[in-house]
């Protein structure tokens, strides 16, 4: 049965929640016994259509973060621009922020529509290598809001995975929102069959502000900590990232890697290097020592890259020789070594 | 993560702050009130208060994880419901201001923060992006979303506006410029203002300055202090 029948009242949990038949909102739904008796919680048949459809998928990476605002969209973006980079290869970029699709205008393709034909919707190329599917190409204006609940996100993601004409493919790569709810577990949960190669995970040194934050609060509280307070203080920051990590490992992801983006800022007048977001217990890359997880790199900020991702562009090809474009480079070539070394076959989700 | 940040300066009302972020439940850590319990009292729960005149009380799902790393992996419904306990079981007592934190979206957080405080009269939502068009893109939805549930805009800030380098005094547009402006006048919304980043703090805390002393003169903090006391006259109005 779909995850939100179409006959199911507004408040429907989803006919695979544990509330399924159960909850106050399944009153008076045709269904109800259905997903009550566990009926409706058999393995979704979904999941063997879409390992059938993405068997000619190569490798599928997972880009997350635990807050906004770190640059996962522009990371993910960049990164399949860089793999597209090589002729030979085969792209796709799937973005999964139902809510907040960002994926059409970095890469420069507000206004384009997909279209349908006997083998399903076609995805948007931006190159001849280079597929983009998001829901933003289903909208009619910028201005269109997605206001759904779970289960109708869900329902979209399946259609993403099952219905997209992808074709033969090397690289797909995921952009998801923020955080770890029904977006991560339907992707996760849908791509069970069909195997997830790895998770990157993006991060900045710190969160964005907390300085300023702390010191305000030091203010009413009238508090001084000792300095080794302040520095496990300063730890927890990544507290987001190591959520992230947990999701990873509690649905059993590999972790590619971390990113730690916004890693210093370089003046274009006196080229000096201030740190906007102080990574004062050595940010990711203690937190990767500790947990044992590859730093993959530090991307500096630059502030081309967000005007690249406003004109639709790549700062990869617009200012290749910025130091935030080698870093990238880099870390993409981490990521192309780890799937060469990798089949999905060696990762069953 | 930017409404953490700016919603956090009025320091002469009794205030109120529910995180609803609860994959990423940042306000117990930004204002460092670090992990106590949680209590109960007769008309709910207690909530945490971050200084010592209970000016500023706070509740997030960050005070109820056992280990502040886990990872709240939960659906739609699971969150809707604890969204209601947060609104209907916290003794939140008398309150001037009660504010809301949001993840970003338009999803099940935001429907169930408007549906259970719809009986209690919802003042309106103040909406913050960073300069660059990917993100007033974002931010256009959030627009539409609040016409859509009828909720008023109070208005728009503008955060990561301009980073002037500590060295050379060089003003870089880290995020580019001029976008939050442009949105309030695209959308006809109030524009409150724009908040830099600020290098003093960082350098205060890299050469171990008193940051209590830097702290009144930083720019962030005129910058939000002036929108506090925009959003309180227009609601007093």
């Amino acid at each position: 049965m779909a995850d939100v029948p179409s006959d199911a009242p507004e408040h429907c949990p989803g006919t695979s929640s544990d509330q399924a038949g159960k909850s106050s909102a399944c009153q008076g739904c045709p269904n109800q016994n259905i997903c009550a008796s566990g009926a409706a919680k058999a393995p979704d048949p979904a999941i063997e259509e879409i390992r059938q459809k993405l068997t000619t998928v190569k490798h599928k990476i997972l880009v997350l973060s635990g807050k906004g605002g770190v640059g996962k969209s522009t990371f993910s973006a960049h990164l399949s621009h860089a793999l597209a980079s090589d002729d030979s290869k085969e792209v796709a970029l799937l973005d999964v922020d139902i809510c907040g699709p960002s994926i059409p205008k970095i890469m420069g393709l507000e206004g384009e529509q997909v279209h349908q034909s006997g083998s399903g919707w076609s995805p948007v190329y931006v190159e001849d290598n280079l597929a983009v599917m998001s829901i933003g190409f289903l909208l009619s204006s910028p201005d269109d809001a997605v206001i759904w609940r779970g289960p109708k996100k869900n329902g979209m993601i399946k259609q993403f995975l099952r219905d997209v004409d992808w074709g033969e493919v090397d690289y797909l790569i995921v952009d998801t929102p923020p955080g770890t709810s029904d977006e991560h577990l339907s992707i996760v949960q849908y791509l069970s069959g069909a195997g997830i190669d790895g998770a990157v995970i993006i991060t900045t040194p710190q969160v964005l502000g907390s300085p300023l934050l702390l010191h305000f609060a030091a203010t009413i509280t009238h508090e001084k900590k000792s300095s080794s307070q302040q520095k496990q203080f300063w730890e927890v920051s990544l507290q987001d990232v190591r959520k992230e990590i947990r999701f990873c490992k509690k649905v059993k992801i590999p972790i590619i890697g971390v990113i730690e983006n916004m890693s210093g800022f370089v003046c274009p007048k006196c080229k000096n290097t201030s740190q906007i977001f102080p990574p004062t217990t050595g940010g990711a890359q203690r937190m990767c020592e500790e947990l044992n997880l590859p730093l993959l790199g530090s991307v500096p900020l630059d502030p081309r890259i967000g005007r690249s991702c406003d004109e639709g562009k790549s700062f990869l090809t617009e200012v290749p020789d910025s130091p935030a474009a080698v870093a990238y480079q880099n870390i993409v070539q981490k990521i192309r070594d780890y799937c060469s070394s990798h089949t999905t076959s060696d990762n069953p989700v | 993560m930017l409404h953490s940040t700016l919603l956090c300066f009025i320091l002469l009302y009794a205030v109120g702050i529910l995180d609803v972020d609860l994959c990423g439940p940042s306000i117990p850590r930004m204002l460092r009130v670090g992990k106590p319990e949680v209590h109960q009292c007769d008309a709910g729960w207690v909530p945490v208060y971050a200084d010592p005149q209970q000016q500023l009380a706070i509740m997030s799902i960050g005070f109820l994880l056992e280990d502040s790393d886990e990872a709240v992996i939960w659906r739609g419904p699971k969150k809707t419901a604890l969204i209601g306990q947060f609104v209907s079981d916290v003794a939140w007592g008398e309150l001037d201001v009660l504010l809301v934190d949001t993840p970003p979206g338009t999803s099940d957080e935001h429907l169930a923060v408007l549906e259970n405080l719809r009986k209690h009269r919802v003042d309106g939502a103040v909406l913050v992006t960073t300069p660059q068009a990917v993100s007033t893109g974002d931010v256009r939805r959030e627009i539409t979303f609040c016409k859509k549930t009828a909720v008023k805009i109070l208005g728009i800030v503008e955060n990561m506006s301009g980073f002037v380098c500590p060295h050379c005094s060089e003003c870089s547009n880290i995020f580019s410029k001029g976008g939050g402006e442009e949105l309030a006048k695209l959308t006809g919304s109030v524009f409150l203002g724009s908040v830099p980043l600020d290098p003093l703090l960082a350098a205060s805390l890299e050469e171990g300055q008193d940051f209590l002393q830097a702290f009144p003169d930083s720019s962030t903090y005129t910058a939000i202090s002036q929108i506090a006391n925009t959003l309180l006259s227009s609601l007093d109005a």
